[in-house]
């Protein structure tokens, strides 16, 4: 409730300074949602759509497939951890877009340097968080499996995954906000594929109306995502709770 | 003799020196207080006939096999419940028999059987959270009567229980253990738990840890527990350990 009335405060503020034409490039925001009622069905858009969630979908999986072993790995193996600790700790502060251009030269320009994008954002903040969680797992449960004759397969899949779960979560839900943006910054700059090649066209030809209406539906699938998580997320810590 | 204990000495790490030449004899069926002041190694002695600690010297004999991991002849209550979070009541019941591979509804038929043994019918599909300390021990205890150990090792399993349902849950254990033929081997710092539980009361004395006494508290088990505690051979009991066990503190 409190979140709708501080949009519908924020857009009734851009419906006046867009009505009052301050700026060419602030259109009216009722302006920008005709627009996007407009492109929404369009096929340029829906082809742009396909790819850019191709790519966020290819990328984010790489991300889960190699961020939450090597996470596991850093946290069981003290001298892994040791070793890749730092890198993953580097990586997940440094600006990772400066690389768009070298992965432009080695990769090629095309989809899959947007996948490797998409991965790069995401995959350092999930292995990171998974370590967190596989290293504060309970250390009584690890004991109580051991005890009552688990094997190690059983340890890693039925006590230490599920223990680590809530940090898992949230480092994926954060690798998954990380990720669209991996999207559009590496479509923009390879500015011939997806959703970035619209940005591209929108703007070198000021449809500042269409330009605003999709970075408001990039915004709005930004979010839904991570609210999607987050309610996964929820019925994961009501359990976590009482560890 | 079922568990037999022999020069076994513990130094951690850290150099923090544990046990140092601990001989001991835990008898079939018998159930046996390992006690002493906090620190003098006492779960840590609990947890090396685990086997879930390593030992550095001497060796720890079950039913006459010397033994260095866990073992399905036995299973342990924990200080702190561990119980699975995420799992209902049933399941963390079952759960040394999933991790052997019985099949779900196998494995929860037995379950059934031992959560209303020990009092927690209709709370087979509540969590952890939704229960007291003292129901979430119980779950602990049916979780190792599961498994059909022979021995069953108890890490001061009440410490984080409140009195009243202490008492309950003693009194509760002691009927358990003897319907089942259990051997049971106890670690407590409570001396009248001891006393009230113990056929063979083992004293420790602190840093580093060592068998100080051996101690037969001749009470009467046939007794009803408001008799027992009452009874002269128990008070008598409770006050020679208490006259050891002063020097300690």
């Amino acid at each position: 409730m409190r979140l709708l009335l501080s949009l519908a405060v924020w857009f009734v503020l851009w419906e006046i300074v867009g009505q009052a034409k301050l700026s060419s490039i602030v259109p009216p925001f009722s302006a920008v949602i005709e627009a996007a009622i407009e492109i929404a069905p369009s096929e340029k858009f829906g082809k742009a759509a396909v790819i850019s969630l191709r790519s966020f979908g290819l990328g984010m999986a790489l991300a889960l497939a190699v961020g939450i072993p090597l996470g596991v790995i850093m946290a069981r193996v003290k001298g892994v951890g040791r070793i890749l600790g730092m890198w993953v700790n580097i990586f997940v502060s440094a600006p990772i877009s400066a690389l768009v251009p070298i992965l432009m030269v080695l990769i090629g320009i095309g989809e899959a340097t947007v996948v490797v994008t998409v991965f790069l954002f995401a995959v350092f903040v999930i292995t990171l968080d998974t370590q967190v969680g596989v290293t504060h797992a309970d250390r009584s449960l690890v004991e109580m499996a051991r005890s009552f004759g688990a094997s190690p397969a059983q340890l890693y899949t039925k006590i230490l995954f599920l223990s680590a779960l809530p940090e898992i979560l949230a480092g994926v839900r954060l690798g998954a906000i990380r990720g669209v943006k991996g999207v559009v910054i590496g479509q923009l700059l390879v500015a011939i594929i997806g959703v970035g090649e619209l940005f591209e066209v929108y703007s070198n030809n000021f449809l500042m109306e269409e330009f605003w209406a999709l970075v408001v539906m990039v915004f709005l699938f930004a979010f839904a995502v991570s609210e999607a998580i987050a309610a996964l997320e929820r019925r994961v810590e009501y359990y976590a709770a009482s560890r | 003799m079922i568990v037999e204990v022999k020069n076994v000495a513990k130094t951690y790490e850290n150099g923090v020196e544990a046990l140092r030449d601990v001989n001991l004899a835990f008898p079939q069926g018998q159930l046996s207080t390992l006690l002493g002041p906090s620190g003098c190694g006492k779960t840590t002695l609990l947890k090396i006939i685990a086997g879930l600690i390593p030992r550095n010297a001497g060796e720890v004999l079950v039913k006459g096999k010397p033994v260095d991991g866990p073992g399905p002849e036995r299973a342990f209550v924990f200080q702190d419940f561990a119980l699975l979070p995420w799992a209902s009541v049933l399941r963390n019941v079952a759960f040394g028999l999933e991790l052997r591979g019985m099949e779900r509804e196998k494995r929860e038929e037995v379950a059934r059987r031992y959560i209303a043994e020990v009092g927690l019918k209709g709370f087979e599909h509540r969590h952890p959270s939704q229960l007291s300390g003292g129901m979430r021990q119980r779950v602990g205890l049916a979780r190792a009567l599961t498994v059909d150990a022979d021995i069953i090792l108890m890490d001061e399993p009440f410490s984080s229980v409140d009195e009243q349902t202490r008492r309950k849950f003693q009194e509760d254990l002691l009927d358990l253990l003897r319907h089942h033929r259990k051997t049971v081997i106890f670690v407590t710092h409570s001396i009248e738990e001891a006393a009230y539980l113990s056929d063979q009361i083992v004293l420790l004395s602190p840093r580093p840890g060592t068998v100080s006494r051996v101690v037969n508290p001749n009470v009467d088990r046939n007794k009803t527990p408001d008799e027992i505690r009452r009874d002269r051979a128990y008070l008598d009991t409770v006050d020679e350990i208490w006259g050891i066990l002063r020097q300690y503190v």
